[in-house]
């Protein structure tokens, strides 16, 4: 007898999907907006954290999750900002997903809280599947590491909100070319939004908080900035 | 390399709609993967493999139907398969920021034999 064939057509990762759903009602009843940040390892997305949350923490109310494979090192880091960090360590797992999350909001009241930052395992593969409900995406991209990053790796520059060319004061020893680096992204995303920032010498940085006050508000008027 | 994580999804899924369809012995399992889903279709065979050992869904095939993408052309007014992951279109060039197909990572169906019981 031959096989009977059972449609079934639902998401491979639905399971994560619905998680993250609930996740971002949970964050849009607290009012607390969610940035998650990815990028290749090395890009500088615990620099431009550490930064965010030490120039938010005096006027904000912000907490950061960060993912690794191994260490609390980037934890232990940004705590010295005053926000409250948690690490998620994923032990052989190359990206976080939605359940990882909530497990790791556990006990936090996220009512108290205005922005919530997510750093995902450094990786610009994997994290691209997994929706962990949050407001705003933002790849990080480094002039140090090849213009052509986004077209090596589609997905996650398809699925991002924003683009942030990070160490832009390295810009000329890397002898980085931004128009190739803007075609780039485009070929990836056509008009995805892109800003270019130091945190060492802080160039862009007022263009970085106006994005994450923009989009906040945004957020709480329900519109989409 | 997150096709592991992937291939027990489709495991835990497969497992539960084949239990619900009435318990019988899987032989294929059959997934749609996108060019743009960033997972890879070789990678995601081999993870299978791996995925499904002990499970009611070793041994079934895994039947993968690979989805280019698609993009509606805003300039061609059309809707056009493109050639890579560069979002233009290969007609006359456009930005082609609408995605209509490229993305799935989805379970369409299993080949369930009814007369055989699951292996485990």
């Amino acid at each position: 007898m031959s096989p009977r064939i059972v449609e079934i057509r639902e998401a491979i990762l639905k399971k994560n999907d619905l998680v993250a759903r609930r996740l971002r009602q949970v964050f849009a009843d607290a009012g607390v907006y969610v940035v998650s940040l990815v990028s290749s390892p090395g890009a500088g997305k615990t620099a431009l954290l550490g930064e965010t949350l030490r120039r938010l923490a005096p006027t904000c109310r912000v907490a950061a999750l960060v993912g690794d494979l191994a260490t609390d090192h980037d934890a232990v880091r940004l705590r010295a900002s005053g926000a409250p960090v948690r690490q998620i360590t994923t032990g052989t797992v190359c990206h976080l997903d939605a359940e990882m999350v909530e497990r790791a909001l556990d006990g936090w009241d996220l009512g108290s809280l205005d922005f919530l930052f997510i750093e995902n395992v450094g990786n610009l593969v994997c994290p691209a599947s997994y929706d962990l409900g949050e407001d705003l995406r933002v790849v990080l991209l480094s002039v140090t590491e090849g213009e052509d990053k986004p077209e090596k790796y589609p997905t996650i520059f398809a699925t991002a909100d924003l683009a942030v060319i990070t160490k832009i004061d390295l810009a000329s020893a890397a002898g980085y070319d931004d128009v190739l680096a803007r075609r780039a992204l485009d070929g990836a995303q056509p008009d995805l939004d892109v800003l270019r920032v130091s945190v060492k010498s802080g160039l862009g940085m007022a263009d970085w908080f106006g994005r994450l006050d923009a989009a906040r508000a945004g957020k709480r008027t329900g519109l989409r900035v | 390399m997150h096709e592991l994580s992937i291939a027990l999804s489709v495991v835990d899924l497969a497992t539960e709609r084949a239990r619900e369809a009435g318990g019988g012995r899987v032989e294929a399992v059959h997934l749609r993967i996108g060019a743009l889903s960033g997972v890879v279709s070789d990678a995601l065979r081999f993870a299978f493999d791996v995925a499904s050992r002990d499970t009611p869904l070793e041994g079934a095939r895994l039947v993968i139907e690979d989805v280019p993408i698609a993009a509606f052309c805003p300039r061609c007014r059309a809707e056009r398969t493109l050639r890579d992951s560069r979002l233009r279109c290969p007609n006359c060039g456009s930005p082609t920021p609408d995605l209509i197909r490229g993305m799935e990572l989805e379970l369409t169906a299993l080949e369930v034999e009814d007369d055989v019981p699951a292996y485990r």
